[in-house]
């Protein structure tokens, strides 16, 4: 805790010495990012968002930095707030364009806030490249916004994991088809129940519970208790981090026994695993990685050393491929002519952390891990469509 | 029987985070905004010396009490006070109150922010389960429940038994009158503002055990506490407390027998129809 | 009308002009700043039309713009845009109207907690209806860039300051002068007190909401979370009471000066944001109790006392 707080203050010398120094500007990149550090996302961002930023920045500038047609060009990084709000991330992006004049933008932090950043992108042809944005709707997008990439999936494909799963622990023999499906009423929540009901219902399962709650609910017992008395063989909630957190411990509390348990956004936290330790074994979650591939460990490595926390197992290495994306394609396209640069990234295929990311017509990443599981204390991926490294799924043991 | 006692437990949850805004803004006239953030920083204290040294949020309490308290009382001191003494009437101390009290969460946040980042800050403390009536419990909310009767048990045996708690009260009813018989009205405030925020802090530490914060998440529980301290009415112990657990009892009864999707809903429901059949709430005095 | 009248209009009507003008000689970065600035000087104006003269503090903007917001991911697919600025429109004014006939009772801080809780109530209504119908999260894909939705603000910028004038000049507007002096006088005079507030309540709910509705298009990306954020309805109060409620352009000197000055902290203080914009906060409060228009006025009686 301490040392994050010197890296803090660490930071805030150094954007204030690099403010003051505009002579170093000279031959380094800048690169802005905004994202969110306070409002109702400012969890979400310091745990997947922020590290990633300065992690990559460490290692670019470790390694002389950025190969631009022969110079090697360090970053220097120039960040802001976005507070949560669209109206302040179009603020800041217009001023990272205009003001700051940066090279490039990393793309902000969740889908609503990219959405509304996304039309001053367009308008500068900044690159953008996201890693939080989950969207059906990628055709329609990128044919307005033809510089957008989209890397973590669709709501489609996620839920088509989570009935892939399932529909496999049931023909193992391990699960009934009774399925107990909550979810946080909004946006994403909504759309990803909205996308999973229809599919659950075609592979033969049977709801035996649905009820959505409000964000922000602060006691999620009465849900629990309607779903142990629905006697489901699988829980499945589309829920955000605190809450989350808060089924979790109301399924422990109420010792639900399922054979599958799903939680979305927030399993994947270190901290979910650092909370419920050994009860967390067997949770399935959104998201995943290959956990035991080198590239990850390696990751996991540097950003703990780095950053001084560890990563999240499912949008932070996401996150950090991006940023390797616009890093490769910059030095493939050996210039910093922003069209040139989408143009390579629409081209060619990046070697990242999370394995080889190749943007499809729709600028769409087809390849992305759906659902992951706690195995051993390690957040696993076990389905994707189209990602290496996949281990078993095994049945979830009852809570200790 | 379920529900009343789900309820009543989460209704334990929003007294603990209503009670100290109610001797804030009763007695001391402060509406203060900034309440959400004395909450979580209550809250991050349990969770910090909770991983740090193991320490029980239960021990923690008698630690963040005092600080609390002392913290307050120079907040009041030191920039309300100017404030209450510059005021010429009541409206004007209400629109300056809401601006520096909002001025000192934005303030607030961004020092917990610089001293422990926006990471949510969640542990487990007691997360297992008690048996009532054979129907299974968490026992930190359990345990929170007991926790806030013993609060506001003991605030309302003190108002109502006590000579500071008497002096008290006569300021939240009437602190022209309170003036004219003796009862020094700035120095109880200050103390009334103090408590208030010690009551809030140690309210965050309880329910840190069950929920997920961070540095940021203040602003919900200051809006909570708001509509739950009208609800019941200003200035009245009781009032909060009612208000508190027919919330709880209320979103609990919707999210078992109706729907989970429109508790929240039912809840401002609850408070828009209270204030519209009692606009003083429930157990407020009419003002003129 | 009187030559000070002739004046100030033709003094509006030059600083219109000139305001619109601002897409064609600044930067992008301060047509933002602009659509910002004429955002929040809409949304502060309209609401000191009813707070000023009535004292009455209301937290209920962020209900009504996100309500407007609505109107337009809704009805994008189905009506033409136009059509959805008066459709947004009526519905703030019908929702504020049926709110302030519930609210006539209220005074003070109940009225305060009031609308904030009103607030969240439309919020958890439209969410709960949205995972009922499944809809999707909600995109506004337009042509709308932000020269033209600062137009657009900027035309119901006009049309609020010509509505606040005209109202300042009516019965309505007398009569609500009379109730924010003493409420009692007023009833005793024979003013319908209630249906005095209740119309002139629905003046900022409709104006937010068309608010509302012009922004969609800016955020691309509509959800309830970021429509009907609370912390919308607390910063029109501050920069509304920053500037002053008791004149029409009260509120716009404290959102011009609030807009950059939180457009400064946010640049140079990137991590520190929340607590250096919360200092400037209590320094604002304790040095200028009356707001910027206290102090100008306290400028112009000292330099007519200097001139004397």
């Amino acid at each position: 805790m301490k040392r994050r707080t010197l890296m803090h203050l660490a930071a805030a010398a150094v954007a204030i010495a690099a403010a003051a120094a505009p002579a170093l500007a000279q031959d380094a990149l800048r690169i802005g990012a905004v994202g969110p550090k306070t409002g109702p996302l400012a969890g979400g961002g310091a745990v997947t968002f922020w590290p990633n930023v300065q992690l990559w920045a460490a290692d670019v500038n470790a390694r002389g930095g950025i190969n631009v047609g022969g110079t090697m060009r360090p970053v220097e990084i120039v960040e802001y707030d976005d507070q949560t709000n669209p109206g302040e991330t179009i603020k800041a992006v217009q001023r990272l364009a205009t003001e700051d004049q940066v090279d490039f933008i990393l793309a902000p932090y969740s889908t609503g806030l990219n959405l509304a950043a996304a039309p001053i992108f367009d308008r500068f042809g900044y690159p953008m490249v996201t890693h939080t944005a989950t969207t059906d709707k990628v055709a329609e997008l990128s044919a307005q916004f033809p510089n957008m990439f989209f890397s973590l999936g669709g709501a489609q494909g996620i839920a088509t994991g989570v009935v892939e799963v399932l529909t496999g622990l049931r023909d193992r023999g391990d699960i009934g088809n009774r399925v107990a499906m909550v979810n946080v009423a909004d946006a994403f929540g909504i759309e990803l129940a909205g996308a999973a009901r229809p599919q659950l219902e075609a592979a033969g399962f049977e709801i035996v519970y649905e009820t959505s709650y409000p964000l922000g609910t602060q006691d999620l017992s009465p849900i629990m208790k309607g779903a142990v008395a629905a006697t489901p063989d699988a829980f499945v909630a589309w829920s955000y981090p605190p809450d989350t957190f808060a089924l979790t411990e109301q399924a422990v509390i109420e010792n639900l026994a399922v054979g599958a348990f799903f939680t979305a956004v927030g399993t994947s936290f270190p901290g979910y695993a650092g909370r419920f330790a050994a009860q967390a074994e067997g949770v399935l979650g959104v998201g995943g990685v290959h956990a035991d591939g080198a590239a990850f460990q390696e990751y996991a490595a540097r950003h703990e050393a780095v950053t001084g926390a560890k990563p999240d197992f499912w949008a932070s290495a996401m996150t950090y491929s991006t940023f390797q994306v616009l890093e490769q394609a910059i030095e493939g396209a050996g210039t910093t002519d922003r069209a040139a640069v989408a143009q390579y990234i629409k081209d060619n295929a990046f070697e990242t952390v999370i394995g080889t990311l190749d943007y499809d017509e729709n600028n769409n990443n087809p390849a992305f891990w759906t659902v992951g599981q706690w195995q051993g204390g390690v957040f696993k991926g076990v389905a994707s469509t189209g990602r290496e490294g996949a281990v078993d799924v095994v049945v979830k043991p009852a809570w200790q | 029987m379920d529900i009343v006692i789900t309820g009543l437990v989460l209704g334990g949850t929003y007294a603990l985070i209503a009670m100290g805004l109610n001797l804030q803004y009763g007695v001391a006239r402060i509406m203060n905004l900034a309440n959400g953030e004395i909450l979580v920083a209550g809250a991050f204290a349990a969770f910090w010396f909770w991983t740090a040294a193991q320490l029980s949020p239960l021990l923690t309490i008698f630690l963040v009490a005092p600080v609390a308290y002392v913290v307050n009382w120079l907040i009041y001191v030191i920039i309300l006070r100017p404030l209450v003494r510059r005021a010429k009437s009541r409206g004007q101390l209400e629109v300056d109150a809401i601006l520096t009290t909002f001025g000192l969460g934005f303030v607030a946040v961004g020092l917990m922010l610089a001293v422990m980042g926006g990471d949510y800050f969640s542990y487990s403390y007691l997360s297992v389960p008690v048996m009532l009536f054979g129907e299974p419990y968490g026992l930190n909310r359990i345990v929170a429940f007991l926790a806030a009767v013993v609060i506001c048990g003991a605030l309302y045996l003190w108002l109502n038994r006590s000579r500071a708690g008497l002096a008290i009260r006569a300021i939240a009813t009437a602190p022209a009158s309170a003036r004219l018989v003796g009862i020094d009205v700035p120095r109880l405030s200050a103390r009334a503002f103090a408590l208030g925020g010690a009551v809030t802090a140690v309210g965050g530490a309880l329910i840190s055990t069950f929920l997920t914060l961070d540095a940021s998440t203040g602003v919900i529980f200051t809006l909570k506490a708001l509509v739950i301290v009208i609800m019941g009415g200003v200035g009245d112990v009781r009032g909060t407390i009612v208000a508190a657990l027919l919330l709880g009892l209320l979103e609990t009864f919707v999210a078992v027998l109706i729907d989970p999707g429109l508790t929240l809903a039912a809840a401002y429901l609850l408070f828009v129809l209270i204030l519209l059949f009692r606009p003083q709430g429930l157990f407020g005095r009419r003002t003129t | 009308m009187t030559a000070t009248e002739w004046r100030d209009l033709g003094l509006a009507l030059v600083v219109l002009v000139v305001a619109a003008g601002l897409p064609f000689f600044g930067t992008p970065y301060y047509l933002t700043l602009g659509v910002t600035i004429a955002m929040y000087a809409v949304l502060a104006t309209s609401w000191a039309l009813f707070s000023g003269p009535t004292h009455y503090i209301s937290l209920a903007t962020a209900a009504f713009f996100g309500l407007g917001t609505y109107v337009t991911a809704v009805g994008i697919d189905h009506l033409p845009y136009w059509l959805l600025l008066p459709i947004a429109g009526v519905i703030g004014a019908v929702v504020a109207g049926l709110v302030g006939l519930a609210t006539l009772r209220l005074s003070g801080v109940y009225f305060v907690i009031f609308t904030l809780g009103l607030a969240e109530f439309i919020r958890q209504v439209i969410t709960w209806a949205q995972n009922l119908m499944g809809t999707r999260g909600l995109y506004v894909l337009t042509d709308l860039g932000e020269r033209e939705i600062y137009w657009q603000l900027l035309g119901l910028a006009a049309l609020v300051f010509l509505g606040g004038w005209l109202i300042g000049r009516s019965r309505l507007g007398f009569a609500l002068r009379i109730i924010g002096d003493d409420e009692e006088v007023a009833r005793h005079s024979g003013i319908d007190t209630a249906r005095a507030k209740v119309m002139l309540f629905m003046v900022p709910g409709a104006v937010a909401s068309i608010t509302g509705a012009i922004i969609a298009p800016r955020y691309v990306y509509i959800e309830p979370a970021l429509a009907f954020a609370p912390i919308l309805s607390f910063t029109v109060v501050i920069m509304a009471l920053l500037g002053g409620t008791g004149r029409l352009w009260g509120p716009l000197v404290g959102v011009i000066p609030f807009t950059f000055l939180t457009e400064w902290v946010a640049r140079w203080f990137p991590n520190q944001s929340t607590l250096v914009m919360g200092l400037a906060f209590l320094v604002i409060v304790f040095l200028l109790p009356k707001g910027f228009v206290g102090l100008i006025d306290g400028a112009r009686a000292r330099a007519r006392g200097a001139f004397a």
